[in-house]
């Protein structure tokens, strides 16, 4: 093959009155600069009386899909100037390709225009999105209610060796992550209260405060976040795969429900779990703060863990646990709703497993915040 | 075998997405123990014919009636019990990944039925022996060619022996050979249990091998433009649409006349 870029060339002549011929020379290919389709168009201009345009190749050294395009503009100048076109004189190759692209006309009705549409009508559309959203999520924690009373009252149809399986997954899996995330979390906010209590020579005070946050609300939350990314995510991109494989069709069209099948299990496989894992993350957010503590603010072991015993009660440790089986639900239905929610195409599943994640963790802040709220509400 | 005792009938369905019509006012029967082909361009509505009849998609408007008992207006019981008496096969067998093979086609037997779980297994093995694969019963769908899948999917459809069977392009990504078996296969289940069999394809010569009956949906019309034995529709179909369609496209036809 040549690869020599050479000049495209491309010249006129009249060989009678009524005709243009097209003279094209040279490599109309890829890379080379094609001459401009605008000086045939002004031939056409120049010269009123032609009714037909022909074509010379003779000089034409290669071509691909650049030449065509270049044609076709032709083409539809001549169309539009009532001009008869002629490609007999191009290569056969050429001829065939410009046959098959214009034996099927264009579909106008197919043609998507882009549409401009108000801010006015954005702003309804995204509203009404917004309320089908609502109502279609408000469907589903009702549907995944009533499943899980059915469950409770042993009626749920579901495979209990699944189960087994997704508890291990969400509960001794997520150990190895659970430990690091919370040691290192019960760590900084170590590091944090002892610059500022060394200031007062109340270093002892690092147990009060890591012990109470770890237990109180930081082991929750972090566990829970860490759910969503692990978990959540995991949920949706199993339920959101089994969607585009027709898995979920094929259930419903047995008569049995999804809902029950495949939600009702991950739901209390993780609403069962989190507060195990909840309680790990507390004694593991602890241990790090020891290590600060004693490494470094030189207290004892034994002074350290007097002093979180005596801060941390057992309020405290329920407060924690309540957060925990809340985002257990939340990060599940999260995960589930929008593995439910998934299309039919494998970026849908993708965009399942961000959604769900989003989902669960805004859930869990905002949950948070209503807890903490009404805890100090009744003042405990 | 064909006694004509309608066992399905579509009245005047009209299938939408939205505002979108896919198809409207579509009318058929299909008998007991015929095989029936639902044909057409690809994108016509096939597929979507399919869902609105095993109960996953409700019709913009008309109904789809299981022996005069009307699937969309039941109450939930009956829904259930309609959907019971048919298995489908869909296009890509549609088999749970997290279960072997075995677990797939026991699970309508545990949600249905009482029998012991011995009993379940032997039911199991010989759905897997009817459609060839005797001996894979511990194997995860990922681990099974496309073949396979499809004919594991037929062994699940069968579990609960339905009375009506629907394939969804049954042998769509497979060899010619594999397809050929399919079709015998149906051809023989058919026969030999006697079920109504209701296939969605474009696949010619499945369509002429193996069908009693069909309806061609047209793309541009949005509705059935043709109904009747396929074999009989190649012959004196003077519709050029349904003419093209089973000659792959032959262009002997012109202003309805056969040249």
């Amino acid at each position: 093959m040549d690869t020599a870029l050479t000049q495209c060339v491309m010249s006129f002549n009249r060989p009678d009155d009524k005709t243009l011929l097209v003279s094209i020379a040279g490599d109309f290919r890829t890379g080379n600069e094609l001459p401009s389709s605008g000086e045939v168009e002004n031939q056409i201009r120049s010269e009123p009386g032609i009714r037909e345009l022909t074509f010379e190749t003779e000089g034409l050294t290669g071509w691909d899909s650049r030449l065509l395009t270049f044609l076709i503009k032709i083409n539809e100048l001549c169309t539009q100037n009532n001009i008869h076109i002629n490609r007999e004189g191009l290569p056969q190759g050429v001829q065939r390709l410009l046959a098959l692209a214009s034996a099927v006309p264009e579909n106008k009705e197919a043609r998507r225009e882009a549409v401009q549409s108000s801010v006015v009508s954005k702003t309804g559309e995204t509203t009404i999105g917004f309320w089908h959203s609502f109502i279609e999520t408000v469907d589903f924690v009702g549907d995944a209610f009533l499943s899980f009373m059915r469950l409770l009252r042993g009626k749920a149809r579901y495979r209990p060796s699944e189960l087994f399986v997704i508890i291990q997954d969400c509960g001794a899996k997520a150990f190895p992550i659970v430990s690091l995330i919370s040691l290192l979390v019960g760590l900084i906010l170590a590091f944090i209260g002892a610059i500022q209590l060394k200031m007062f020579g109340a270093q002892i005070y690092i147990a009060d405060l890591v012990g109470i946050g770890m237990v109180r609300v930081m082991g929750a939350i972090m566990t829970g976040i860490i759910m969503a990314g692990r978990t959540g995510a995991a949920f949706a991109a199993q339920l959101g795969t089994m969607q585009v494989n027709e898995e979920i069709d094929a259930l419903k069209t047995m008569g049995i429900s999804p809902m029950e099948f495949l939600v009702v299990p991950r739901m209390l496989a993780l609403t069962l779990m989190m507060p195990l894992l909840c309680l790990y993350a507390d004694l593991m957010g602890i241990l790090g703060g020891m290590l600060v503590g004693v490494g470094m603010m030189d207290l004892t072991v034994m002074e350290y863990f007097m002093e979180t015993k005596k801060a941390v009660t057992l309020v405290h440790v329920w407060i924690g646990l309540f957060h925990s089986v809340v985002f257990g639900v939340l990060v599940s239905l999260a995960g589930c709703l929008r593995g439910m929610q998934c299309g039919r195409s494998a970026s849908s599943v993708g965009e399942a497993g961000t959604s769900a994640v989003v989902t669960g963790i805004v859930s869990i802040i905002v949950a948070t915040a209503v807890i903490t709220f009404i805890c100090q509400v009744l003042g405990i | 075998m064909n006694e004509a005792k309608p066992h399905i009938k579509v009245e005047d369905l009209t299938m939408a997405y939205g505002d979108f019509v896919v198809q409207r006012d579509i009318s058929f029967t299909v008998n007991r123990g015929d095989i029936f082909i639902i044909m057409g361009g690809s994108g016509c509505g096939k597929s979507t014919l399919l869902r609105h009849l095993i109960g996953l998609q409700s019709p913009a408007a008309g109904c789809v009636l299981y022996e005069g008992r009307s699937f969309w207006d039941a109450q939930k019981d009956e829904k259930e019990s309609i959907k019971r008496s048919f298995g489908v096969l869909f296009q890509s067998g549609a088999l749970w990944s997290s279960m072997t093979l075995a677990e797939n086609v026991m699970l309508p037997l545990q949600e249905y039925t009482d029998l012991p779980l011995k009993q379940i297994k032997e039911i199991v093995s010989l759905k897997l022996s009817l459609v060839g694969l005797a001996g894979f019963e511990e194997y995860y769908p990922s681990e099974l060619s496309g073949g396979m899948k499809k004919r594991a999917g037929l062994a699940r459809a069968m579990a609960l022996d339905p009375e009506i069977l629907f394939f969804d392009e049954p042998s769509s990504g497979l060899d010619p050979i594999s397809s050929k078996l399919m079709d015998d296969l149906i051809r023989e289940l058919r026969d030999s249990l006697g079920a109504t069999v209701v296939i969605v394809t474009h696949e010619l010569a499945s369509i002429l091998s193996v069908g009693d009956n069909s309806v061609y949906l047209d793309t541009e019309s949005r509705t059935m433009i043709a109904s009747g034995d396929p074999k009989r529709l190649l012959a004196d179909s003077k519709d050029p649409k349904v003419h093209r369609f089973l000659t792959r496209g032959a262009d002997d036809i012109k202003d309805g006349e056969v040249l």
